[in-house]
């Protein structure tokens, strides 16, 4: 499951390392997010969905996707 | 008035609260792994960490035994207040609208700030009126109150100008339920009840509905 924060909500992590980037170096970054990442062994993929809308994520704040 | 406060495996404001609580009524610890409200009249969540506050801060303890109760009183119409992580597990439980986001700076703040009484009729406000400055301390990582749309009375609590240090939305400090009977806040009036600590504010708020 890839969750990130749902467009439109302010991403301070995401800006920050937006920020450090061109620091380094590395110029021409834009649009910076930072997400979470949940792997998991599972006997019932249908009740992933289920699993992300009630635990893994907030589906107020965050997007997810299953993988 | 009896007020129950929860503890849970990181809580560290739990002392404070039972503390602040005893000043306007009894209160006794209630244990995260208990399904039992004890006969509390009233329950505070307080503020610390919950069950490391992995994944998000909140989610997991919103699971507990404890919060199935709490969920139920509070549903039926049961007093409750959560401050701070206790703010952040009643809005993960979907108890309160909204959800706790880190702070615009990332960074733990400790600061005093006065925060503005918006609403005074539900039974956490009544002792104060509306426009009222209360002083009381925050201390939080994840802070910044956010929620869709439009939360009208629902807010209870503003940051007064200059104070909203965490970028929450509209200036919002706390949140009440619809019904008026839960109410969520991030400052902490449980650290000002004592003059020796420089505000007694906070039991405006805890005092309200004893």
């Amino acid at each position: 499951m890839l969750i990130r924060p749902k467009a439109g909500i302010l991403d301070p992590q995401g800006q920050a390392v937006e920020r450090a980037l061109p620091a380094l170096g590395f110029e021409g970054v834009a649009n910076v997010h930072v997400g979470r990442l949940v792997e998991l062994d599972v006997d019932d993929p249908s009740r992933v969905p289920e699993m992300c809308e009630r635990l893994l994520a907030n589906p107020l704040i965050e997007d997810f996707e299953i993988e | 008035m009896k007020f129950g406060v929860v503890q849970f495996p990181g809580s560290c404001d739990e002392r404070d609260a039972l503390a602040a609580a005893r000043r306007v009524g009894e209160a006794e610890l209630l244990w995260h792994g208990d399904a039992d409200l004890r006969g509390s009249e009233a329950v505070i969540v307080p503020g610390g960490f919950s069950y490391g506050d992995y994944l998000r801060v909140g989610a997991i303890a919103r699971f507990s035994p404890v919060m199935g109760e709490v969920a139920r009183f509070a549903r039926e119409g049961g007093l409750v207040l959560g401050i701070c992580n206790g703010f952040q597990v009643l809005c993960e439980a979907g108890l309160l609208p909204g959800a706790l986001l880190p702070n615009t700076s990332l960074r733990f703040t400790c600061r005093q700030v006065d925060v503005e009484v918006v609403n005074a009729s539900i039974p956490w406000t009544r002792g104060c009126e509306v426009g009222q400055r209360l002083s009381i301390p925050a201390k939080h990582t994840t802070g910044r109150y956010w929620a869709p749309g439009d939360l009208g009375d629902q807010v209870v609590l503003r940051y007064a100008p200059g104070h909203n240090f965490n970028g929450s939305m509209d200036d919002i400090a706390g949140v009440c339920n619809a019904e008026g009977n839960v109410l969520g806040l991030m400052p902490h009036p449980e650290h000002a009840v004592d003059i020796l600590t420089g505000s007694v504010d906070g039991l405006a708020l805890i005092g309200g509905p004893a």
